[in-house]
């Protein structure tokens, strides 16, 4: 099994122009996911600085890590941080937050703040499961879906593709719609029956592009259908690994006959600036009852 | 008179034939590129056997999830139909029949003259079925056959949580890490198993007797998880992977069969 | 808040999907369902929300086809117990 899997850059920036000491309120999110985790801090509810950094085999860690990339030459220090929210599949590892809120809350409230108030569907394909979730205009959870039991659906299910192929999964989606015409999507949604059915049209010998569009249509189709179950409402956006890869977006705009959204902020990032917003909310809440 | 039934399942094709009601021959064989080939290879397997040739077969019954598969058939029956009709040849005794093979799992309940009252399947979900346990033996690299004895050894429940096959794999693989017994891990994915298809069987009630068939009965270490999951005893056949085959051979076998 | 959980797999959609706008926390979905699915507390999908409410446990949330099929016989469907106890309607199953 390949260890190798989303191949995204680690990374961390610090907004230009912004300075922590004039802002009367910091805060931060850090959002411990199965593939990724970020850290964002915010100075009076704007963005200040971020990082992304692989999850390691050890959460408490990596949050740790993520945050401490975060304030690196920032001058920032942790103490000076007002309130700090967990969000993530590892929240409750995060050792120095005050308060943990789960992913979906703090996805909604993430996507508002990234795609703008219109947003109102986010689909968000992570590594390890499929969420769902309307929001309204302030990015309030209206509805949510979250399947984290199976693995069709998730980046896990394309990266046993990706093995059976031997294809790098970021050269996946470009490949896919790299054919000569779209064939029939695999019929299985097990993965591990999705697996032999394609072992079988290999053998039957279909180009290894043909077989991987025919897995990205199925992937696209199966999340159709959980889309179905909560409604789409426009606009919608496609956040998680998945949403880099054109194979399965691609056909699952099409199905769906809707153009998701395009942001020029990292869609990973949702989660903790989610986290960050809420922070900053709950600060600020705390600080009105006192007065 | 000799009546056959051909059983063709995700994984393979199983053939039974009967003379005057008794079993004269049983063959087996893995459906590789082509279902077709492996069709006629288990059948032909079954006539040598016995030194027959394909005009003293009277009647033919398909079962199976590719029974459609088999041309030269006189009749189908369903897989329930024809698991149903096999166990209560096995054991007139039976009330529930669960039939786990490679792609599904089924829980029958039967009257005692064997006919079908009600029935629950898990069929496209690998987590299910037979295909777990072999996903699990490649994470744990023993072989498939090696998975029951190596579970009878262990002597102390480890909890699985994935449900996937896919996320189990990957809990197999830190389980290893965290240097679990193999045998331990082996037990945890028969319990595993075994707790989802007793769930899936208490949605039809389960009364005893209860005979397990399929191929994955023939794994000692999963019929010991589902007699304690059940805590109750169990009935296996000697040939459990045949109960289907033979169920659709009997059906042959009757006046009215193969229409 | 419509909340639902469980999920979509191969076999089928198995959702109990519970609307938090009318669900009022009183806990009679909880002492109803024999497969203990069910508990009321802090709803944790919306950090504001002060009142309790009703969920499914994160332990059963991905065993709902298994825990649920002893209320489900057959092809038959009969009224749920946690369905039934819940005056509000606030609870529902996809099946």
């Amino acid at each position: 099994m390949s260890t190798e899997f989303w191949r995204w850059t680690e990374y961390r920036k610090t907004m230009p122009g912004a300075d922590w000491r004039e802002a009367a309120l910091l805060t931060a999110g850090v959002d411990v996911g199965s593939v990724s985790s970020q850290a964002v801090i915010m100075a009076d509810g704007k963005l200040y600085a971020y990082s992304s950094m692989r999850t390691g085999s050890d959460s408490p860690r990596s949050a740790q890590n993520a945050m401490d990339w975060a304030l690196e030459g920032t001058g920032l220090t942790l103490e000076k941080i007002n309130y700090t929210v967990g969000t993530g599949y590892g929240r409750v590892n995060v050792s120095f937050a005050d308060r943990a809120i789960t992913e979906i809350a703090c996805h909604a409230r993430g996507a508002n703040f990234i795609y703008g108030p219109s947003v109102r569907t986010v689909l968000d394909m992570g590594g390890q499961d499929c969420k769902v979730i309307r929001c309204d205009e302030k990015g309030k959870v209206t509805t949510f879906l979250m399947n984290d039991k199976c693995a069709a659906g998730t980046g896990r299910g394309m990266e046993v593709f990706a093995d059976l192929l031997q294809i790098p999964i970021t050269e996946i989606g470009g490949k896919s719609l790299d054919i000569d015409e779209e064939p029939k999507p695999v019929s299985s949604t097990c993965v591990v029956f999705a697996k032999s059915e394609a072992t079988g049209l290999l053998r039957s010998g279909w180009p290894k592009n043909k077989v991987i569009a025919a897995y990205c249509a199925a992937m696209a189709h199966r999340v159709v259908s959980l889309l179905e179950r909560v409604g789409v409402e426009k606009d919608f956006a496609i956040t998680g690994g998945i949403a880099k890869n054109v194979g399965v977006t691609s056909r699952l705009a099409g199905e769906l006959a809707i153009k998701p959204l395009e942001t020029e902020y990292d869609t990973q990032l949702a989660g903790a600036i989610g986290a960050a917003l809420f922070a900053h909310a709950i600060t600020k809440k705390a600080k009105a009852g006192i007065k | 008179m000799i009546s056959a039934g051909i059983d063709v399942g995700a994984k393979n094709v199983k053939v039974v034939l009967l003379r005057d009601g008794e079993v004269v021959s049983r063959s087996f064989e893995t459906i590789g590129l082509n279902t077709q080939a492996a069709i006629d290879g288990a059948f032909a397997a079954a006539l040598r056997q016995i030194g027959a040739g394909r005009g003293e077969i009277s009647k033919i019954t398909a079962t199976g999830a590719g029974r459609k598969e088999v041309k030269f058939a006189d009749g189908e029956l369903t897989e329930v139909g024809a698991s149903a009709k096999g166990v209560h040849h096995l054991f007139s005794s039976a009330c529930t029949a669960i039939d786990v093979g490679a792609e599904e799992g089924r829980a029958i309940k039967v009257d005692e003259k064997g006919k079908v009252l009600d029935f629950a399947v898990n069929e496209k979900c690998a987590a299910g079925a037979g295909a777990f346990t072999e996903a699990m033996a490649r994470a744990l690299e023993v072989g498939v056959e090696k998975m029951g004895e190596l579970s009878l050894k262990s002597r102390t429940a480890v909890p699985m949580n994935a449900q996937c096959a896919v996320f189990a794999e990957s809990e197999v693989v830190s389980l290893i890490h965290a240097k679990t017994p193999k045998e331990d891990i082996a037990r945890a994915v028969h319990d595993a198993i075994a707790d989802r298809i007793v769930s899936m069987a208490r949605r039809i009630g389960i009364e005893k007797d209860v005979v397990v068939v399929g191929g994955l009965a023939k794994n000692a270490g999963f019929i010991d998880s589902i007699k304690r999951t059940l805590a109750t005893d169990v009935l296996v056949p000697q040939y459990p992977e045949y109960a289907a085959a033979l169920g659709a051979a009997l059906h042959a076998a009757t006046p009215t069969g193969g229409q | 808040m419509i909340a639902n959980y469980g999920y979509l797999d191969g076999s089928g959609q198995y959702f109990i999907r519970i609307d938090t706008e009318k669900c009022d926390g009183c806990g009679d979905c909880v002492a109803v369902c024999p497969a203990g699915l069910l508990a009321v507390g802090a709803d944790e999908n919306d950090p504001f929300r002060e009142e309790p409410v009703a969920k499914v446990t994160e332990d059963q949330r991905k065993k709902i086809k298994y825990s649920c099929g002893p209320c489900k016989p057959g092809a038959a469907r009969p009224p749920l117990p946690c369905v039934a106890a819940c005056k509000p309607g606030a609870l529902e199953h996809s099946w």
